[in-house]
């Protein structure tokens, strides 16, 4: 019980503060389920983030495998549920009086800076996840390469996810 | 409501099947309403597609139509998600699945570096904003600050600079 509790307080936290999407919280994440409450190791962190990652659904889904690893069935729900509540609830509140200042100077201020501190957190969750994920310079190498694949490229990121899942395969 | 769960279910992308769902197909929304939803959505915490979600649901038919919405994106791929925890829980070891999921990881951590790439790079256009970004990135990475603690610091910073440079 007192794991689906804890698991309950650190994803609900996430939510609230979970600018720029779920990914942005994946260093926060990491930081408490690897080395605050050790649940699993870097390397299984960055394998499930990659398997939420190649599975059909949005980014929260990050919570629901990290919590079916930690406490199963009940586990996944009860994460997925506390990584989604906090915020709908707040989106569900706000958003008439946000909506009603479209265009308003305070709302364009607020969106102008958000998207730096988005870009900011998105960039150390990669760094974060490449730190888990390479191991050698085979993984550098596949990180590098998709990181240029997605950049540059409009590749369906599920090709890139899956020629970096057979490089791993068969090379390794 | 119950056939929201219908259209939303994509790999990678919810987001454009959402739009394709509640603007073409239903006719739920127009263009426009749906870009000032989805906008608000983004400037709030949490994944915007299930904030959109949960306010759009909300607005039809309360809160049983915001969990009947939140429901349908987040069901399937749920149990699809949990089935795949434990497959790896059982099989993550073994020496040929730890290879190609080694692979798997290093590529979403690559995807991920590109994909903030793409929204970093429009972002750099001015000099405060790669500041603010740079601040970030040193807060979480070399100080390894708490995620609160990080936007307490970073926020008002961002927000004073995005209003001076704003007429």
């Amino acid at each position: 019980m007192s794991l689906l509790l804890q698991l309950a307080a650190l994803f609900a936290k996430l939510s609230i503060l979970a600018v720029g999407g779920a990914s942005a919280t994946v260093p926060e994440m990491a930081r408490e389920a690897v080395r605050t409450h050790h649940w699993l190791t870097p390397a299984q962190f960055a394998q499930l983030y990659a398997i939420s990652n190649a599975a059909p659904g949005p980014n929260v889904l990050i919570s629901t495998i990290l919590g079916a690893h930690v406490a199963g069935v009940a586990g996944g729900i009860v994460a997925t549920m506390a990584m989604v509540a906090p915020s709908c609830v707040l989106a569900v509140l706000v958003s008439r009086g946000l909506e009603r200042h479209a265009g308003a100077r305070w709302r364009r201020v607020l969106q102008a800076a958000l998207l730096p501190i988005t870009a900011g957190l998105l960039l150390s969750a990669a760094c974060v996840l490449a730190r888990q994920a390479d191991t050698g310079w085979l993984t550098a190498a596949i990180t590098l390469a998709c990181a240029a694949g997605a950049y540059r490229t409009r590749l369906h990121p599920l090709l890139l996810l899956a020629g970096g899942a057979a490089l791993g395969f068969f090379i390794f | 409501m119950g056939f929201f769960q219908a259209g939303i279910m994509g790999f990678g992308g919810v987001l454009p099947m959402a739009r394709r769902m509640v603007v073409d197909d239903r006719r739920w929304m127009s263009q426009h309403e749906f870009n000032e939803l989805f906008a608000v959505c983004q400037s709030l915490p949490g994944a915007n597609i299930t904030n959109f979600a949960a306010v759009f649901g909300m607005r039809h038919r309360g809160v049983t139509g915001a969990a009947v919405a939140l429901a349908g994106l987040l069901g399937a791929p749920m149990a699809i998600v949990m089935a795949l925890a434990g497959l790896y829980a059982r099989y993550g070891a073994l020496a040929p699945v730890r290879h190609a999921l080694a692979g798997l990881a290093a590529a979403a951590a690559g995807l991920l570096l590109g994909t903030a790439g793409r929204i970093a790079a429009p972002a750099c256009k001015s000099l405060s904003n790669v500041a603010v970004a740079v601040l970030v990135l040193a807060m979480v990475l070399l100080l390894h600050l708490s995620l609160p603690l990080t936007m307490l610091l970073a926020l008002p910073l961002a927000l004073l600079l995005a209003s001076r440079a704003m007429p």
